[in-house]
């Protein structure tokens, strides 16, 4: 049985492996993918992010958690900062994930972000399609500690929670630009803690002053204690209510169609690189890389020629 | 294609001190490697549970409580049922030579490194065993 088959059969070591494909890279990974996707577009997927230490990892748990007493199946995928030095990377999310161990219908899996800055992997949206795929009714993707530029989860999946917590920031932090406009749902975590009231207050203005159309979705603010898994249900309700609308609106075309253009775009730049590098010998490659940083010629000419032997 | 080498690091059993094992982490880190730490007290299910997910190509095990003979030996034996021969296992902690040698013969652990042993020796074993995986 190929790894196709295998991973939509339930296959759980054949879906593992085909993670490791799809991070990878190359023309195995993408036949794979292009197998799969007829199978996908089946999941809801949400996205959970927020800076480091706000709790994103024991959130995922207990969101996890509740969604599996409802009979749902979870996928999990989980991202942490490859070193720029090393290439290695610490992947330590699983920890506060134990409680889901042992579970059939769970799936988790740690991926190092490999030099992306947008707050995922290069695979992660290739990830999701495998989960999708195999059949996952939930997948939760959890990005880096986010700081405030990490926003490319948004192109990923369908709900975004973001979280945040109690004492982080004056009321000007929440009217930046950034990571809280991608918010269909915020979470003020560790509520238990002093200033919980005020960090609520502070997010609901921030929301009060944006443009929300008045047909549109006002994300909720809504508070946890993820550790005592308190103020679960409530997200979760919130996180389904969020896709009702998108569907019931209409939106969830729009977003399916911004999804497919952000990974079709991902997709060309990766594609013709390649080809770029495959045609042109590397000595040829290093000499135009020299010329530009002795400013002999400048990056945007050298792309042009590069593009036009493609097309000659 | 070139893709770092993935290492899972799990402590089995119920003590707690995680100190080496987060040194040996931190140590393949630095040399590059992707380091999936799952932290304290996991049971030998749960530790292959995860190495298949995770697909990694390497298990670190830390062990101090005593217990390494019959733990260790279940965590290879669960590899096995779930077809996990290809994955290289290492064991760390207090561990007699006589112990050693039995988890190497007779239960498939590559190696066995006792408190003195250097993170440089670590890395190197398991960079030289993994250059040949495809």
């Amino acid at each position: 049985m190929d790894l196709a088959q295998a991973l939509l059969s339930g296959n759980r070591r054949a879906l593992a492996q085909a993670l490791t494909l799809v991070e990878t890279g190359g023309p195995q990974a993408r036949a794979l993918l292009g197998s799969l996707f007829a199978h996908t577009g089946r999941a809801h997927i949400i996205g959970v992010t927020g800076a480091p230490g706000t709790g994103k990892s024991t959130l995922v748990a207990a969101l996890a958690a509740h969604w599996r007493r409802t009979g749902r199946t979870v996928g999990i995928i989980a991202v942490d900062p490859t070193s720029p030095f090393t290439r290695g990377a610490i992947l330590g999310d699983r920890i506060r994930m134990r409680a889901l161990s042992g579970d059939p219908g769970t799936f988790i899996r740690s991926m190092a972000s490999r030099g992306r800055l947008g707050g995922i992997a290069r695979a992660t949206g290739d990830a999701v399609a495998l989960l999708d795929a195999a059949g996952f009714d939930i997948i939760l993707v959890e990005t880096v500690g986010a700081g405030q530029g990490e926003v490319e989860i948004a192109a990923t999946a369908h709900t975004t929670i973001v979280i945040e917590t109690p004492g982080a920031g004056d009321d000007v932090q929440a009217i930046k630009a950034g990571i809280l406009e991608i918010a269909d749902l915020l979470v003020v975590n560790k509520a238990d803690r002093e200033g919980a009231d005020q960090t609520v207050r502070h997010l609901r203005t921030m929301l009060s002053l944006s443009d929300l159309p008045a047909d549109g979705w006002t994300p909720p603010v809504l508070t946890a204690v993820a550790t005592r898994s308190e103020g679960i249900e409530s997200i979760v309700a919130a996180a389904e209510q969020h896709l009702v609308y998108l569907r019931e609106s209409g939106r969830f075309v729009g977003r399916e169609q911004e999804r497919a253009e952000h990974e079709l775009r991902l997709i060309l730049q990766e594609t013709v690189l390649e080809r770029v590098r495959a045609r042109v010998p590397v000595s040829d490659w290093e000499t135009l890389v020299a010329q530009i940083a002795s400013r002999m010629i400048d990056p945007y000419a050298a792309a042009d020629q590069l593009l036009d032997r493609m097309m000659a | 294609m070139d893709r770092p080498i993935r290492v899972l690091i799990a402590k089995p059993g119920l003590d707690g001190h995680d100190r080496g094992a987060k040194v040996i982490a931190r140590a393949l880190r630095d040399a590059g490697m992707e380091v999936i730490y799952t932290g304290i007290q996991q049971t030998p299910q749960m530790i292959v549970e995860a190495a298949l997910q995770e697909d990694v190509d390497v298990i670190g095990l830390s062990i101090l409580s005593g217990a390494h003979m019959t733990l260790l030996p279940r965590v290879m034996e669960l590899l096995r049922e779930h077809d996990m021969h290809d994955v290289l296992v290492v064991a760390g902690g207090i561990i007699s030579d006589e112990d050693a040698q039995v988890l190497k013969d007779q239960h498939g652990i590559a190696e066995v490194y006792g408190p003195g042993a250097s993170t440089h020796e670590i890395v190197r074993f398991i960079q030289e065993r993994c250059r040949t995986r495809t």
